[in-house]
């Protein structure tokens, strides 16, 4: 006899709410003809708006740690990094409006598209199921694959095209993963993958070759070498606004399920997978930095620098455990808002389609605009992890917690790949302030975007100066149920 | 009254102003001069309200930052930085001063300046290892866009090198100082960032070696130790006057200030066993800035290698382990500020009228611009340290110190005097004297505001020089025991159990309650 389990709705309420409103922003417009495009913007984030408040509702509650017969986790874990999924959807949404409005290719679907992959974001980050995080997994690929593609010019298309399909390779190895994680130990909830492996002396063979499946998975999405292939053509080809958007919330979400399930369901397997996670971080901070060094492109240039903060992120969660989930979760936050911030300069000095993406392009801009300058100078610090910025608190957070643990020769190689990184950072900067302009250029003077790229502005020095803002939160966050 | 938060952030009070783009030039010189004499009226406060009996530190201010990792805004000063907070407050003005001809983006330089001070500052007096590394770190943006924007040819090289070689040494200390955090939390069962709980700690042999070199490299790249010092002549070059000055007077000090306070501190055993080691790269450094020095054509770069000269004594004195050596190294610091921040000042006022650098081009020059040229001469005769002028007194010291701990050191940081009086002087005589050169007959002396950036330099050089006892003694109580506390342990080669560094602890810090001498 099937058992029918309890429906919680609550537990789920803001994925409820952004596939319901992803779906009436798809229907309005086709309904209502004449309707505005800024309502279609406002729609949206009145949804976002919604799964934010969904989503605070969760933080005191106490009870069973799952709900929906196991499937998906209650926790302050979940609820923090949901939070900070929807502040970047927020910003995506309000940076994407402004860009298919200016190159003329509105479309509708757009919204509808942001607030699905924010969906499945948000339920990966509390999947409590194997099958249910590759569910998630999907949903979010899904629309990000539709969204890069959704511009007409050639590379918008390839990049698409490109993340398509490796990114169908790697659901197929994280689908792999999952089979041999319940071959191993019979069954796809994190918690009793967690203790079947506890003590388990036979199969572990056949659970290890399942762990390392789905940190490919895992390390295909967050964009970590030797994975990381697909992400220069991406960044470079979606839309401006896509790439901001995606960058930052991807990022989020891969990690935020990548730490649930190495900390749930792997825990047993902790010394087992440290390693694996140690020379994958080592390898993204080197290899990121270096690449990222003979780059023209600035947004190819910041997709390699993803690659090597995906590394950063990686020192933190070796440490495993909250120290390590803390040290995650706030780079993460620190991380999110500098590169939406980053993007979102990108998008606005290349002024209607990709024209004026070439680190040239930024010569003379300390002149030209002060204000895009010195926002851009600001998040580049904070890449860099230059104090005051949220940065440097960040990069202090995940050093600190891989040298608790014993690994100072990583946060070593951190920190050498950071002052590497740091060249091409200060390249910009001194092509900005210390260069002259060529040419008259347009910038893009529209206020809204302005609005949204000072947001995370804001953000990344409050976080830099003020870290004990979130780290309350945090703190409280750090902790994982199940 | 919190007189150290008042000199740090006082100057970052100027920027909003700055910011308006309506402001003038001229309005924004004045503005940023006058909240630097305001900040420097406030560091006298302080050093007013230092108690100079006392060895422990003094004023400290603590507020909790982040409570769950143990970070806390935590400042104090004692013998040697609060010398280093009031040279910096005299040398910023100073700078401004020198920066008055400068036309290009003034509101950005005026405001990058006043952001400069405050990291400066707070870097001189945090307790707390990260919220110094912070300002540690803060420096670099500030300086790094101060050379490249407003300086000479080669600026943009200059500048990147800078950010990167300083950002590379400072890398090391991030992890060092990380570590030392995790100890705190496996020791005390709480992470901690402040410097008067770390110094408890037991460390292994081995774990303070490594962190002492760890932190080590980081300063020395700052101070810089040979071979650390090949950024320092292209960045004091390329920099514009103001940046020198600030670079040389005070940014340099950062180097040994963070020796003498972290790597004495809290590696007294590894001090100790590095310290010959050390002392012979201070060595190398005095007579091979002095013998580059020499060789310069370019008179800038001259004053450059020179600091590369002077700032080697100031290394050897700290790691002479002597009193004398340390409070010679301390009072070194302040004088090396004080004449090389003149002699870039003189400089940079010879460059504005002859837009020259070249010694060969210059000659005679004492006819046409006698102030000039005396200005000059005083910082030279200063530098090379002519008794009655304040080098000779640090010089005396850190010699005296170093015959007590190595005979050989002593005479080698002889010859660094000798050279030093014939770079500086040749220099002089070749710029200044000899028959005067057609090409610069029209110029002109030394203005009003050149002569109010001047005198009061040449003032406190003369001042120190003839009555070094007020800043002797306020220095002379935190020397001898941080001397006191790298050689208690001498005898003991098994590391360095708490139990140890806890008795020898009462007789340098006060215990915490009594920690707060500040007036109220």
């Amino acid at each position: 006899m099937i058992t029918t389990p309890q429906i919680d709705v609550v537990a789920i309420g803001p994925e409820l709410v952004l596939v319901g409103s992803a779906i009436v922003v798809l229907l309005v417009p086709v309904v209502w003809r004449g309707l505005a495009h800024v309502a279609v913007l406002g729609l949206s984030l009145a949804g976002v708006a919604g799964a934010l408040v969904a989503s605070v509702l969760l933080w005191n509650r106490e009870g069973e740690p799952t709900a929906l017969a196991g499937a998906v986790a209650v926790d302050r874990f979940g609820v923090v990094v949901r939070l900070l999924l929807l502040v970047i959807a927020a910003i995506g949404l309000v940076y994407g409006h402004h860009y298919f409005e200016r190159s003329d290719e509105w479309r509708a679907e757009f919204y509808a598209l942001v607030l699905l992959a924010t969906s499945g974001m948000t339920l990966i980050a509390v999947a409590a199921d194997l099958i249910v995080v590759f569910l998630a997994l999907e949903i979010l690929s899904l629309a990000l694959y539709v969204m890069t593609g959704l511009s007409s010019r050639l590379g918008s298309v390839e990049g698409a095209m490109k993340y398509f399909l490796l990114g169908a390779f790697s659901s197929a190895f994280f689908l792999f993963g999952v089979a041999m994680a319940y071959g191993a130990t019979g069954s796809t909830s994190l918690a009793s993958i967690s203790r079947a492996l506890a003590g388990a002396t036979e199969g572990v063979a056949l659970a290890l070759a399942g762990m390392g499946l789905l940190a490919v998975g895992f390390a295909f999405k967050v964009s970590a070498v030797p994975f990381h292939m697909w992400t220069p053509d991406v960044y470079q080809g979606a839309p401006t606004a896509v790439t901001a958007y995606m960058s930052a919330a991807t990022k989020v979400a891969g990690f935020a399920a990548l730490i649930r399930v190495f900390n749930v369901a792997l825990q047993p397997l902790a010394w087992d997978w440290r390693p694996l996670v140690w020379a994958l971080a080592a390898i993204s901070v080197v290899v990121g930095s270096v690449l990222a060094i003979a780059q023209t492109d600035i947004k190819r240039m910041l997709a390699y620098s993803s690659i090597s903060h995906a590394g950063f992120v990686l020192t933190g969660v070796v440490a495993a455990g909250e120290t390590g989930i803390r040290a995650a979760l706030f780079y993460l936050a620190a991380y999110a808002f500098t590169v939406l911030g980053a993007f979102g300069v990108v998008m606005l000095v290349s002024a209607r389609g990709e024209l004026r993406t070439t680190l040239a392009s930024y010569r003379g801009l300390g002149r030209r605009s002060p204000l895009l300058a010195a926002l851009l100078a600001l998040f580049l610090l904070s890449l860099a992890g230059i104090p005051p910025t949220a940065g440097f608190v960040a990069k202090v957070y995940v050093f600190g917690a891989a040298v608790d643990v014993g690994a100072w020769p990583l946060a070593l190689v951190g920190v050498v790949a950071s002052v590497v990184a740091a060249f091409f950072y200060l390249r910009v900067i001194v092509l900005m302030y210390m260069q002259e302009p060529e040419g008259v250029a347009e910038t893009d003077e529209t206020v809204l975007p302005r609005l949204a790229v000072s947001v995370p502005a804001f953000a990344v020095l409050a976080l830099g100066v003020f870290p004990g803002l979130i780290a309350g939160f945090l703190d409280r966050a750090a902790v994982l149920r199940w | 009254m919190p007189w150290l938060t008042i000199v740090i952030f006082l100057p970052l009070v100027g920027i909003p102003f700055l910011l308006w783009r309506g402001l003038s030039d001229a309005y924004a010189k004045w503005l940023t001069l006058s909240v630097m004499l305001a900040d420097l009226a406030f560091a006298v406060g302080a050093l007013a309200a230092f108690d100079q009996s006392a060895s422990g530190y003094q004023l400290v201010e603590q507020v909790e930052w982040v409570s769950s990792v143990g970070l806390s805004y935590l400042v104090g000063v004692d013998g040697f930085s609060i010398w280093l907070v009031v040279l910096s407050a005299v040398m910023f003005p100073i700078g401004v001063l020198s920066a008055w001809g400068v036309t290009h983006r003034v509101r950005e330089l005026m405001a990058l300046t006043l952001g400069l001070q405050t990291v400066v500052i707070g870097a001189f007096c945090a307790l707390d290892v990260l919220l110094f590394f912070v300002f540690f770190e803060a420096l670099l943006f500030p300086m790094f866009l101060i050379i490249g924007i407003w300086g000479s040819a080669r600026r943009v090289y200059a500048s990147v090198k800078f950010f990167l070689y300083t950002m590379l040494g400072s890398a090391f200390i991030l992890v060092g100082l990380l570590y030392l955090w995790a100890q705190a939390s496996q020791q005390f069962g709480q992470g901690s960032f402040d410097i008067r709980l770390l110094e408890q700690l037991s460390l292994s042999v081995g774990e303070q070696r490594w962190l002492f070199l760890a932190f080590f490299i980081g300063f020395a790249v700052k101070v810089p130790v040979f071979p650390l010092h090949t950024w320092l002549p292209d960045a004091h070059t390329e920099a514009p006057t103001l940046g020198s000055i600030v670079l040389a007077a005070l940014l340099l000090k950062a180097g040994p200030y963070g020796m003498l306070r972290f790597n004495l501190d809290l590696f007294p055993e590894a001090a100790r066993y590095f310290a010959d080691a050390i002392a012979v790269l201070a060595l190398i450094g005095i007579v091979y800035g002095a013998i580059v020095a020499m060789m310069q054509t370019d008179v800038k770069r001259l004053v450059a290698y020179s600091s590369v000269s002077h700032m080697g004594f100031v290394v050897l004195g700290i790691f002479t382990l002597t009193s004398e050596g340390t409070s010679g190294a301390v009072i070194q610091m302040v004088n090396h500020g004080l004449s090389t921040g003149l002699l870039f000042l003189v400089v940079g006022i010879l460059y504005e009228r002859t837009h020259t650098r070249e010694i060969a081009d210059m000659g005679g020059l004492a006819r046409v611009t006698p102030g000039i040229a005396a200005a000059f001469l005083v910082a030279s005769l200063s530098s090379i340290g002519l008794p009655g002028l304040n080098n000779f007194i640090g010089e005396f010291l850190v010699i005296l110190g170093a015959f007590g701990s190595n005979r050989l050191f002593g005479a080698i940081a002889v010859t660094g005097v000798v050279l030093g009086a014939v770079y500086m002087l040749w220099a002089y005589q070749r710029t200044f004297e000899g028959p005067p050169v057609d090409r610069w007959r029209g110029i002109r002396d030394v203005l009003p505001r050149e002569i109010a950036a001047i005198v009061p330099i040449v003032a406190l050089m003369v001042v120190i020089g003839v009555y070094p006892k007020p800043v002797l003694e306020r220095i002379d109580p935190s020397a001898s025991g941080v001397v006191r506390w790298v050689r208690a342990v001498e005898t003991d080669q098994e590391g360095l159990p708490g139990g140890i560094r806890a008795e020898v602890q009462p007789s340098y810090r006060p215990p915490p309650e009594a920690q707060t001498v500040g007036p109220g």
